[in-house]
């Protein structure tokens, strides 16, 4: 029974989703209460992480494969805010298309199980089910829509989402081979004892699982799913598998490489790889979005220069060594500053484009005069992306900046801040076309309550965390600690 | 005599081969075919691993590679009947399941 509770919220989720179904078979003539019987389930899940917080117990349950820790409930947090946004923004849509609509939300809830349970993961092998638990609805979701982009982005990142696993996979192979154990805290074990024996075989298992949660995090060279998907996929969808598997993946990342493979692992080699790569994100993922005529698109690329900006804190780590901390609590509130604003983003799109039945950033000109809240919205979230204050982006990038200076990458954040400049000529570009550009026609656009709902939540998130930033920096800290121990 | 050595050199083998199928082949249907051998080459490493266990440090778990490959096997299955579902959707709307031709999502 105690071993239950301790993934509680991850079932509170998972039966919220069978409720779904089983309400829909029942009572159809009652769909319109659908989107509330999933947010209870995601209610509950954040009341019991929180009953989790107040008994301050933190374990471990079935034989060390799972754990609850202030790390995992600092996500799951996370992802409990993430899943409830998007099932408010998805209400108005999901009704627009009429069709499975519990099987819609059954699947978002799924995906959401999915994340909560990788950020409790502390085995392979749950490592491994937690991930595609969130992966295959996801890949479900994004070939949802009717049209005929949308099952080709579905296909696509079924396609490249399987080939990064199996990558990934063969990485777990190798280092169960190592270590004879798939639990992390063995296999770190054996590394610490093994000492300069079998180095290479780890080598080549960091690089396969580098390579398969890269395609996660949509990092370079393996973002190139990115842009299409984000693009043909309804937008609710794009706006929750852009923050909810980008944050998952960096939640097991730093646990995988800083809990699992540890300190007599992680030299400065690999802190030139993490290097490397935030570099060439950041900077292809920021030239690329200059020329997008697309805004979905924009976003795509954008995104993949914000993965750039988590692997300066990765990179800051993997040299830190015991000042791990610092380096991990920056990419944590890198992570939740992010989810919030990128969320926000997408969610503006949606109410702007579900009205104007174009995606052209050439077609949000004027808006200010349309629809005044959106653009408003939508003009703090970017501006919140672009890392300018008083925003939460500001803060997450400051203190993934300083994490960086304080691990002697100086040149890496030289490369961060001059991407932060061409990010914000981008981001403003579309503010002003938005402020100051001249609409087509003046007709005001009606916005539906639960999309303004749903952007208020996130926007207002990203202005308070902006102003006063304290209490989530001292969350980030609190959860990043875990690393301290080991 | 069979050594784990032999093991895994097929499994390399049939993991590089999946890999060059599933990123060369241009029909979807030829693509997950190539994954889903680069998923058996895992599944034969791990067994591999799990039967050899003995001539590595520690073993904690020996039974767990076998366990793993029972997972691998299931999620792949679930993977390919979603995978196989998109490719009818594709191939309704558009005659084709050729991944070269799947270029609606452009600039």
């Amino acid at each position: 029974m105690s071993e239950l509770d301790i993934v509680g919220p991850q079932l509170a989720i998972l039966l919220a989703a069978g409720a779904v179904l089983v309400w829909d078979a029942l009572l159809p003539s009652r769909r319109q209460y659908l989107p509330y019987i999933a947010l209870a389930g995601i209610l509950g899940a954040a009341i019991w992480t929180s009953t989790w917080v107040i008994r301050g117990d933190f374990q471990t349950a079935f034989d060390g494969t799972f754990a609850i820790d202030q790390y995992a409930v600092f996500f799951q947090y996370v992802f409990a805010g993430i899943t409830a946004i998007v099932v408010i923004a998805s209400i108005d849509w999901v009704d627009r298309v009429g069709r499975r609509q519990s099987e819609y939300f059954a699947l978002v809830l799924t995906a959401s199980a999915g994340l909560m349970f990788l950020a409790g993961a502390r085995d392979l092998i749950t490592i491994f089910l937690a991930l595609e638990l969130s992966s295959i609805p996801q890949y479900i979701l994004a070939g949802w829509g009717k049209d005929q982009r949308s099952s080709e982005a579905g296909m696509k990142y079924l396609l490249l989402g399987a080939i990064a696993s199996a990558l990934l996979l063969y990485g777990m192979a190798l280092l169960y081979g190592f270590a004879g154990s798939t639990l992390l805290t063995d296999i770190s074990a054996a590394i610490s004892n093994s000492g300069a024996d079998n180095r290479s075989l780890l080598v080549v298992a960091s690089i396969l699982l580098i390579a398969g949660f890269g395609f996660k995090m949509a990092v370079v060279p393996f973002q190139m799913w990115v842009p299409d998907v984000y693009q043909g996929a309804p937008t609710p969808v794009a706006a929750f598998l852009s923050v909810g598997s980008k944050a998952a993946a960096f939640a097991v990342v730093m646990r995988l490489f800083f809990e699992g493979l540890g300190e007599q692992f992680l030299s400065n080699d690999w802190a030139m790889i993490f290097a490397v790569i935030a570099a060439v994100s950041m900077t292809l993922g920021n030239v690329l979005a200059i020329v997008q005529r697309d805004i979905k698109r924009m976003l795509g690329y954008s995104s993949i220069a914000q993965a750039g900006n988590f692997m300066i804190g990765l990179a800051a780590i993997s040299i830190l060594g015991e000042h791990f901390v610092q380096g991990a609590s920056g990419v944590l509130l890198f992570v939740a500053a992010y989810a919030f604003t990128n969320l926000g983003a997408f969610i503006a799109v949606i109410g702007i484009s579900q009205r104007i039945g174009s995606d052209d950033i050439a077609d949000y000109a004027g808006m200010w005069r349309r629809a005044p809240l959106l653009a408003l919205a939508l003009a703090i979230c970017l501006i919140s992306l672009a890392g300018i204050p008083p925003t939460a982006g500001f803060w997450a990038k400051l203190y993934v900046f300083n994490a960086g200076i304080q691990a002697d990458l100086a040149w890496l954040v030289i490369i961060g801040v001059l991407n932060s400049v061409i990010s914000a000529y981008y981001y403003l570009a579309v503010v002003r076309q938005m402020f100051l550009g001249e609409a087509e026609e003046e007709q005001r656009l009606a916005i539906s309550p639960t999309v303004g709902l749903a952007l208020g939540v996130a926007t207002v998130g990203v202005i308070v965390f902006g102003i006063i930033p304290t209490p989530l920096v001292d969350a980030a800290r609190e959860a990043a600690a875990i690393f301290a121990v080991s | 005599m069979l050594t784990l050595e032999h093991f895994l050199t097929v499994g390399a083998l049939l993991f590089c081969l999946g890999l060059v199928i599933a990123l060369s082949k241009r029909n979807a249907i030829g693509v997950l075919m190539g994954i889903e051998l680069m998923l058996n080459s895992v599944n034969i490493t791990l067994v591999a691993f799990s039967r050899f266990s003995d001539g590595f440090a520690g073993a904690a778990q020996p039974i767990a590679g076998h366990a793993f490959v029972a997972f691998i096997i299931t999620v792949a299955a679930a993977e390919a009947a979603v995978a196989l579902a998109l490719a009818v959707a594709v191939y309704r709307s558009r005659q084709t399941v050729e991944v070269d031709q799947l270029d609606l999502l452009k600039l």
